[in-house]
C-alpha cells in the first residue's frame, strides 16, 4: 500500500521536475531574493530587515503560485487526458491516488523551497556578510511556509476532485487570500453583533488560518518564537491538511471517470 | 469458469445543469465470457462499449448490477492485478520514456524489480518499440501511443486483457500485428475482450461476439454460428474468363475478376454446374456454402432496433 503511494508520489514529483514552468517561477523567486539585495544596500542599517522580508516573502509567494498551478491539475488533468484510468485499472485505491499525489506535490514544494532558502540565505550572507543567532529563525519561518503550502496543496487537490482546473484556481486562491487575513476576520467577528457575529466567527474558523502562520515579519525584525506556536502550528496545519484531503479522498471515491 | 459473468450491470448518468435529467447509457446487461477465449464486444460508436468496460474497470460506479472476473468480485482490487486494460485512444504521461512508463506501471501493478527489468525489454520489443524505449512520449505517433498502450496492458502477465478499439489509429500492418498480438495471447491461455466497431477484425480474430447498440445487448454468440445461416447457396470459383451459357442460366450472381470467375447457385444445381464446366474443359477452384457475413448479422440486429422506432415515428406523424 505503501510503496504505491511512494510511487505515485515520486511520479508526481517527476512531472513537476520536468515541467519547465517549475523553473521559470523559482527563477523569478531567486531573481527576487537577488533584488533584495539591491534594495538593502540602499536601506541604511536595516539591510538584514529588507533581506530578510523580500527573500521569504518571495519564498512564499512563488511558492504559494507553484502549489496552485500545479495542485488545480493534478488530478483535472489527469482525468481529462484519461491518464488515470490506467493507473485505477491497477491495484492502485483511489485515497492512495490522491494521498500519492499529494506526497507527491508537497516534496516538489519542499525541494523547491529548499532551493530558494539557499538564495535567501545567500542573499543575507551578502548584505550582513555574516550569520547571527536570529538568523537561526529564518529556518522556522521556511518551516511555516512549507505548513502553509501543505494547506494549500490539499486545498488545491480538494478543490480539482470536483472542479474544473480554472474554478479551482479561483476557490483555493480566494481561501489564500482569505485566510491570510483569518486574524482580522476573527478581530471583525468580535466588534460585530447577532447574526454577522456568528457568521464572521464561522467564517473565520472555516477558512484555513493563514496569518498565524506567516511570522516573515517577525523574525525579519529579529523577535524570537516561542515553542509553543511552533507546535500549535504543527498540530493546526496537520489537522487542517488532513480534514481536507479527507474531503478529497470522499468526493474522489464517489466520482465516476466519464 | 467465466472470466467474466456480467450480472445486469446498468448505468444511468444524471445530465443537465442540475444532473436532474437522467441519461441511460447502458440497459441490465448480462454477459458471460468463458476463459482462454477472445470475445469481442461490438456496437457502432455511442452504443454503449466503453461504459460497459469503464463499469467493469472501476472508473465509473454501476446504477445497479454486480459482476465477477474470474471468480472474484469485480471491485475486489486483487481483482486487478490479474487484469490488463487498454482504454480507447490511450494518453500516457508524455513527460515519460517508454521505459519509464512500463516501470511505473509494472511497479503499480507489483512487479518485482527483477521481474520487471526482465519483463519490460521483452514487452517493448514483442510490441515494436524497443528502438524508441528512451524518447519521451510526447514525441510519440498515434501508432507509437496504441503500442505503448498494449505494453503497458500486458506487462505484468495478466489472465484477463481489456482492450478498447484496439486497432484505432493503427496502419494496416500495425492492425496485422495486433491481430497476431491477441492470437499469441490466446495461444498464452489468456483471455481477451475486446471492443471494436470494425467488424473484419472481429471476425477474423473472435471465438464469440456480442452486438450491443443503444445500451442494450442485440446478441451474443459464437461467430461461426451466428455467419453460418446457409442460405442453401453455393459459390463456385474456376479459372478461366468466361461464364458457360448454362451457368450464366442457373446464377444470379456472376462475377469474372482476373482469370477467375464467380457464381453463386442453388446447392442443388451444384452437379448441374460441375457438369458444365466439365464440358467446357475449365478448371473448377473452389465450391464453398455461402455464409452470411457478421457485418450482414450486425446490421440486421441494428435495422431491428431501428424499424420499431421508425414505425413509432411513422404512426406519430
Amino acid at each position: 500500500m505503501s510503496a504505491r503511494i511512494y510511487y505515485i508520489a515520486r511520479n508526481t514529483f517527476r512531472e513537476a521536475v520536468r515541467d519547465r514552468v517549475l523553473y521559470n517561477l523559482i527563477a523569478f523567486a531567486l531573481l527576487l531574493s537577488g533584488a533584495a539585495i539591491l534594495v538593502g544596500q540602499i536601506s541604511i542599517d536595516i539591510e538584514r530587515l529588507v533581506a530578510v522580508d523580500l527573500g521569504l516573502s518571495a519564498v512564499s509567494l512563488f511558492g504559494v503560485v507553484i502549489a496552485i498551478f500545479i495542485g488545480i491539475a493534478l488530478v483535472s488533468k489527469e482525468i481529462e487526458k484519461r491518464t488515470l484510468y490506467t493507473v485505477l485499472c491497477r491495484p492502485v485505491r483511489r485515497w492512495e491516488f490522491i494521498l500519492g499525489k499529494f506526497c507527491g506535490l508537497a516534496g516538489t514544494l519542499i525541494v523547491n523551497t529548499s532551493f530558494m532558502a539557499i538564495g535567501v540565505f545567500g542573499a543575507l550572507l551578502y548584505v550582513a556578510h555574516k550569520f547571527g543567532r536570529p538568523d537561526a529563525w529564518i529556518f522556522v519561518a521556511l518551516y511555516f511556509i512549507i505548513l502553509e503550502f501543505l494547506i494549500i496543496c490539499s486545498l488545491a487537490l480538494l478543490f480539482s476532485s470536483f472542479s474544473s482546473p480554472l474554478l479551482s484556481a479561483v476557490f483555493t486562491f480566494s481561501l489564500f487570500v482569505i485566510g491570510s487575513f483569518a486574524d482580522d476576520l476573527r478581530g471583525f467577528a468580535r466588534l460585530t453583533h447577532g447574526f454577522t457575529r456568528w457568521f464572521a466567527l464561522a467564517a473565520a474558523y472555516v477558512v484555513p488560518n493563514f496569518s498565524t502562520l506567516n511570522v516573515i515579519s517577525r523574525v525579519a525584525h529579529e523577535q524570537p518564537l516561542g515553542m509553543h506556536l511552533i507546535v500549535q502550528n504543527t498540530l493546526y496545519a496537520l489537522f487542517y491538511t488532513a480534514t481536507v484531503m479527507s474531503g478529497a479522498v470522499l468526493i474522489f471515491e464517489h466520482r465516476n471517470l466519464k | 469458469m467465466a472470466a467474466i459473468e456480467i450480472l445486469g450491470l446498468e448505468k444511468t448518468y444524471k445530465v443537465g445543469f442540475w444532473h436532474s435529467r437522467p441519461k441511460r447509457a447502458l440497459e441490465p446487461l448480462h454477459l458471460s465470457v468463458e476463459e482462454g477465449e477472445i470475445f469481442g464486444f461490438l456496437g457502432p460508436n455511442g452504443a454503449g462499449k466503453t461504459t460497459t468496460l469503464k463499469l467493469l474497470m472501476g472508473l465509473v460506479f454501476p446504477s445497479a448490477g454486480t459482476a465477477r472476473i474470474l471468480g472474484r468480485e469485480w471491485t475486489d482490487p486483487e481483482v486487478k492485478q490479474q487484469i490488463g486494460f487498454l482504454p480507447e485512444q490511450p494518453y500516457f504521461y508524455d513527460y515519460l520514456t517508454a521505459h519509464e512508463l512500463l516501470d511505473y506501471y509494472g511497479q503499480l501493478s507489483g512487479v518485482t524489480g527483477a521481474e520487471r527489468k526482465r519483463r519490460i525489454p521483452e514487452v517493448l520489443s514483442r510490441v515494436g518499440l524497443t528502438d524508441v524505449k528512451g524518447v519521451q512520449l510526447r514525441k510519440f505517433s498515434k501508432g507509437m501511443l496504441q503500442r505503448a498502450g498494449i505494453a503497458q496492458a500486458i506487462l505484468h502477465n495478466p489472465k484477463l486483457v481489456f482492450f478498447d478499439e484496439p486497432m484505432s489509429g493503427l496502419d494496416p500492418l500495425g492492425r496485422r500485428e495486433v491481430r497476431d498480438l491477441m492470437e499469441e495471447l490466446k495461444h498464452e491461455g489468456k483471455t481477451v475482450f475486446f471492443s471494436t466497431h470494425i467488424l473484419s477484425d472481429a471476425e477474423t480474430l473472435c471465438d464469440r461476439v456480442a452486438i450491443i447498440h443503444k445500451g442494450v445487448l442485440r446478441g451474443v454468440g459464437a461467430v461461426e454460428d451466428l455467419t453460418s445461416t446457409v442460405q442453401g447457396k453455393i459459390e463456385v470459383v474456376w479459372q478461366g474468363t468466361r461464364i458457360p451459357a448454362s451457368i450464366k442460366a442457373l446464377s444470379s450472381e456472376c462475377h469474372a475478376s482476373g482469370d477467375r470467375v464467380r457464381a453463386v447457385i442453388n446447392e442443388s444445381q451444384q452437379d448441374v454446374a460441375i457438369d458444365a464446366l466439365r464440358r467446357e474443359r475449365m478448371r473448377l477452384i473452389a465450391i464453398t456454402p455461402v455464409r452470411t457475413s457478421l457485418e450482414t448479422y450486425f446490421i440486421e440486429k441494428l435495422q431491428q432496433v431501428q424499424q420499431p422506432v421508425e414505425a413509432a415515428m411513422r404512426t406519430n406523424a
